[in-house]
């Protein structure tokens, strides 16, 4: 494991550099058949409507897969990550036209731990509401 | 109707291995439109250390949520699927999932507890490889919406 950020240099507080994600329907429809989860309310809008959601949602597993590039994309090795947890707090609705939805990261480490790792805290919103919480990851640094 | 807690702890045997190609991590790593090299190149990935190409931080839930089908499908648990929505995951890793890998999934009942009319259940997933040596714990969290409610 070669992280490019050494943990002598981050203190809590540093921020990790923020990314935007865009999520269509083509992005779900991809996600589906790659994770092999083919839940219809990610790819149909009448059976979400009929399940009671306002139109087809992103699978919350593609918005943690997204959440952690902020910190994969920092360290360089996304096999330094440690531990990784969220909670699906929101849905992310993502309609039926060409812009889609947006996620926004943000990241900021949160406390520095033994073995050179340190726990970066995530907040992940799209259209102004937290879609994630509790989005922690603890990763190795060089 | 509340899950019956008698079936926090039990444990389901180990799935048949899951073979990890280069081309699934490829087609993964595509889907979430991420470029990080360590998943398609196996010179890059053999710069930071890996044998072989490694698998995103997610990638595991793959596994996991297809051995998680013999769960949630039991009979005698009597979860109703169509009320359950994904509330937390957890992954814990020894090392990163790698191109090449065959990869064992025994899963536990962690627990069972009933909020607001709601049945929340916890499924722990021990993913080893052929070796025996541990890869990643996952921990995924249902929530079984009560009757009723839209």
């Amino acid at each position: 494991m070669t992280a490019k950020i050494a943990y002598d240099d981050v203190e809590v507080g540093t921020e990790l550099p923020a990314q935007t994600f865009t999520v269509t329907r083509d992005t779900l429809v991809r996600y589906a058949g790659a994770s092999g989860d083919f839940n219809p309310i990610h790819w149909n809008e009448r059976f979400a409507k009929a399940v009671g959601l306002p139109d087809v949602i992103a699978h919350g597993m593609f918005t943690m897969a997204e959440a952690i590039r902020v910190v994969t994309d920092w360290t360089g090795d996304p096999g330094a990550v440690v531990e990784y947890g969220v909670r699906f707090t929101k849905p992310v609705v993502v309609p039926d036209d060409d812009k889609g939805a947006t996620v926004e990261v943000a990241g900021k480490v949160a406390e520095k731990l033994d073995g050179n790792t340190v726990r970066v805290d995530l907040v992940a919103t799209s259209g102004g509401q937290k879609v994630l919480g509790m989005a922690r990851a603890v990763v190795r640094l060089a | 109707m509340a899950l019956d807690q008698s079936f926090v702890g039990r444990t389901y045997p180990p799935t048949a291995p899951y073979e990890v190609g280069r081309e699934k991590i490829r087609e993964f790593a595509e889907a979430v439109g991420d470029p990080n090299p360590a998943y398609t190149d196996p010179e890059a990935a053999k710069a930071l250390g890996h044998p072989d190409v490694i698998a995103p931080p997610t990638f595991p839930f793959v596994i996991t949520y297809r051995a998680a089908a013999e769960v949630v499908g039991d009979p005698q648990l009597g979860l109703d699927f169509s009320r359950v929505v994904h509330g937390d995951q957890k992954f814990a890793y020894t090392r990163p999932v790698r191109a090449g890998d065959r990869l064992a999934v025994a899963q536990t009942i962690e627990s069972i507890k009933s909020l607001a009319g709601n049945d929340v259940l916890v499924i722990r997933g021990e993913v080893h490889d052929e070796a025996g040596e541990h890869v990643v714990t996952t921990w995924m969290k249902l929530v079984a919406r009560a009757a009723g409610e839209a």
